[in-house]
């Protein structure tokens, strides 16, 4: 069973176009959406059957119980995240609090509890042999990391005999990324040529480096800037990289998206180019050691 | 001494994470007892490896069979002096048949730590 | 003022807003709270460049003190401190720095020393002064980066200036920090369906602390436009509506501010600015001469 994650730096380039594309052309049974902050990967994927919800639990948050709290303000002082607010009653900002449990410990009247807080929503869509694992952060939520890695495991489910499963995931180098990255034998990353995109493929690069993961890289809108796209496979040679290939700017990534449609189902510049770049990518993960 | 692996939900087999694996199985070398504990750092958010790690070394254990093994939990191992063997295959007992024999070799697979989200 | 300009999808045009509305005020800051992937200052190529460290306080053991009591291990939540061979060992990739082991040590054997997580660079382009905070790679989460670039902010945001805060992707808690202090928040959206999607979900956020926010379509065509007919379907306020340009794509994809290339653009943003400050109930304060 092999894994690939389709990642970007620069948000906006195409990952999830381009992961749509594939699990179409590998006929995918087993996916991911890790980017569990702004996933969209259900929208262009027609799912038959509505998916099990379960809720996904971060770390417990504060809450202070006003009948027990004597006032005495130990929690404010010492709470790092300024949390701690004071309004005719000691209050917990569910949004500040990072559940250290400082407050719990140091209340002098034990009116401090660390309570569950529930911090998004995990998705599983079953369908036959199909497994597409999802989930949304709720907002203002940190601590992603966990989270995809649940959506990750949940794929183990899959009773799929086919290699391949796919990860889109999200913009960054954070948290959601690196946790994304765990397990994963080839990241594609999609980028686009413009200054931005190549700063934040750096560092993506840099980061994918620190984890030890392979990655090989595409150019999505290609056309736009011949001479920053050209920067890019140099960029790529020169630092040992494989370069996929160059996607074409196609006004029919558009109009797909906005018909819950995969590129692939339109037969423009943009699908036959995505289609190279699939073969080369699945030559690239299933012949390399 | 104790020799500790970490085990999937079957329990009877070599779990192929150890931050996350769902238990571990604690042998005694001597009179080959094997107890099945929790691993406490499942449902941790972060920092699963050294949470594990810890509570392997709170068994008093002198060595750890494991097909791989986080950054921070193989830095604790390091600290506590407990050495790491790279176990063969899926199979407990191949495993412990290699380590009695001398045969395991020293743990290379030591990937960096996702900051307590790893698992394949 | 502060304006945080925000999406929820990546690759809309958050940059390109904020770094266009800052290049027509006639004295903005723009503070680049992105700090996983910045890019303002690639279009402003700041100068006179000064580096600051963003630092988070970690615990430093002193073992003479400590008696193995184990008690800051116990305590320790996110599981950065350990109990080996009858002392505490620290993984400072893991802590959260809330100063709790430092406090509950009953031998204070614990005290704090500073650990380096990013980087602010505070420059000068013209009239702008450029700020903009990067967390080093590999960590988890840039928030502490962030907070240290509004308070550069807050340092350089005298009366009369006009600071743009130029926000992450998403919805998590690195926007929530990012768009905390804003008076005024402007969502940039395109128009696909995960442009909406996503708009949908900033849209809460900002409801969710109360923010004045209006809306700037970009990437706008003649067929039909799905975060359009959503905003008219609500009554949100839309504050302007960029047609999609391929010569502004390449213009952006050659790191130009595109006020400075066309009087059009000029004039574009000069009217966007002048409705966001009418919006949010301040005096107009745009540089027409530019």
């Amino acid at each position: 069973m092999k894994q690939l994650l389709i990642i970007s730096g620069k948000g906006g380039t195409g990952k999830t176009t381009v992961a749509a594309a594939f699990i179409e052309l590998a006929k995918a049974e087993a996916y991911a959406d890790c980017d569990v902050d702004a996933p969209n990967l259900h929208l262009v994927l027609q799912q038959r059957t509505p998916p099990h919800s379960d809720d996904y639990y971060g770390l417990p948050k504060a809450q202070i119980n006003t009948a027990l709290c004597s006032h005495c303000g130990i929690c404010m002082e010492n709470c790092r995240f300024e949390a701690i607010s004071y309004q005719d009653n000691y209050q917990v900002d569910p949004y500040l609090c990072e559940g250290c449990a400082l407050c719990q410990n140091t209340c002098p009247s034990g009116a401090i509890t660390m309570e569950p807080s529930a911090a998004g929503k995990l998705k599983l869509y079953v369908d036959n042999k199909t497994v597409f694992s999802t989930a949304k952060l709720n907002m203002g939520s940190g601590n992603s990391g966990k989270l995809v890695s649940e959506v990750k495991n949940r794929l183990k489910t899959n009773v799929s005999t086919q290699p391949l499963t796919i990860i889109d995931g999200s913009p960054g180098i954070g948290c959601p990324v690196i946790a994304s990255m765990s397990g994963v034998d080839l990241a594609l990353i999609v980028t686009e040529p413009s200054v931005s995109g190549i700063s934040d493929l750096k560092r993506l690069l840099a980061t994918a480096r620190q984890f030890g993961v392979t990655t090989a890289v595409c150019v999505n809108k290609s056309d736009i800037n011949q001479k920053l796209s050209k920067e890019i496979i140099d960029y790529c040679q020169q630092n040992d990289i494989s370069f996929v290939g160059n996607i074409p700017f196609d006004q029919a990534a558009v109009t797909a998206v906005n018909m819950g449609k995969s590129i692939i189902a339109f037969d423009g510049a943009a699908a036959q180019a995505i289609k190279t770049i699939y073969q080369r990518t699945i030559n690239l993960l299933f012949n390399t050691k | 001494m104790n020799i500790a692996i970490p085990v999937d939900e079957t329990k009877t087999n070599v779990c192929a994470s150890l931050g996350r694996a769902p238990y571990f199985m604690i042998i005694n070398a001597n009179t080959s007892e094997k107890t099945i504990i929790d691993n406490p750092a499942i449902a941790a958010s972060g920092g699963a490896g050294i949470k594990a790690a810890q509570s392997v070394i709170d068994q008093n254990v002198k060595a750890i069979l494991t097909p791989r093994c986080g950054m921070n939990a193989a830095e604790a191992f390091k600290a506590a002096g407990i050495p790491l063997y790279q176990t063969v295959s899926e199979s407990i007992d191949q495993s412990l048949e290699a380590f009695n024999k001398g045969e395991l070799i020293e743990l290379q697979n030591i990937h960096p730590g996702f900051h307590g989200r790893g698992g394949k | 003022m502060k304006i945080a300009v925000l999406s929820g999808k990546g690759g809309t045009g958050k940059t390109l807003v904020a770094v266009n509305l800052a290049a027509v005020a006639k004295n903005s800051v723009y503070a680049d709270c992105d700090v996983e992937e910045p890019n303002g200052y690639l279009f402003f190529q700041p100068t006179e460049v000064t580096k600051h460290q963003v630092t988070v306080s970690i615990p430093s053991i002193d073992y003479n003190h400590c008696s193995g009591c184990r008690k800051c291990v116990d305590f320790c939540q996110f599981n950065a401190l350990a109990y080996i061979a009858q002392k505490p060992a620290f993984f400072a990739d893991l802590c959260h720095s809330c100063g709790g082991c430092v406090l509950l040590c009953p031998e204070h054997a614990i005290s704090e020393k500073q650990n380096t997580i990013g980087k602010i660079f505070i420059g000068r382009s013209k009239t702008i002064t450029v700020i903009t905070g990067i967390m080093d790679t590999g960590r988890a989460s840039g928030v502490s980066v962030i907070r240290q670039v509004l308070h550069c902010l807050n340092q350089k945001n005298k009366t009369g200036t006009i600071g743009i805060i130029d926000c992450p992707p998403g919805s998590a808690c690195i926007v929530m920090e990012s768009i905390r202090e804003a008076d005024y928040c402007v969502l940039v959206a395109e128009p696909t369906i995960f442009g909406l999607h996503n708009l949908q979900m900033v849209i809460e956020l900002v409801q969710l602390f109360n923010k004045p926010f209006g809306i700037v379509l970009n990437k706008c065509t003649a067929d039909a436009n799905p975060s359009a007919e959503y905003c008219h379907e609500k009554n949100l306020t839309i504050l302007a509506s960029i047609a999609f340009d391929k010569k502004l794509g390449q213009l952006v994809s050659d790191g130009q501010i595109a006020v400075h290339c066309d009087p059009l653009w000029h004039e574009l943003f000069v009217s966007l600015l002048d409705k966001i400050i009418k919006e949010a109930g301040y005096e107009a304060a745009t540089d027409n001469q530019r």
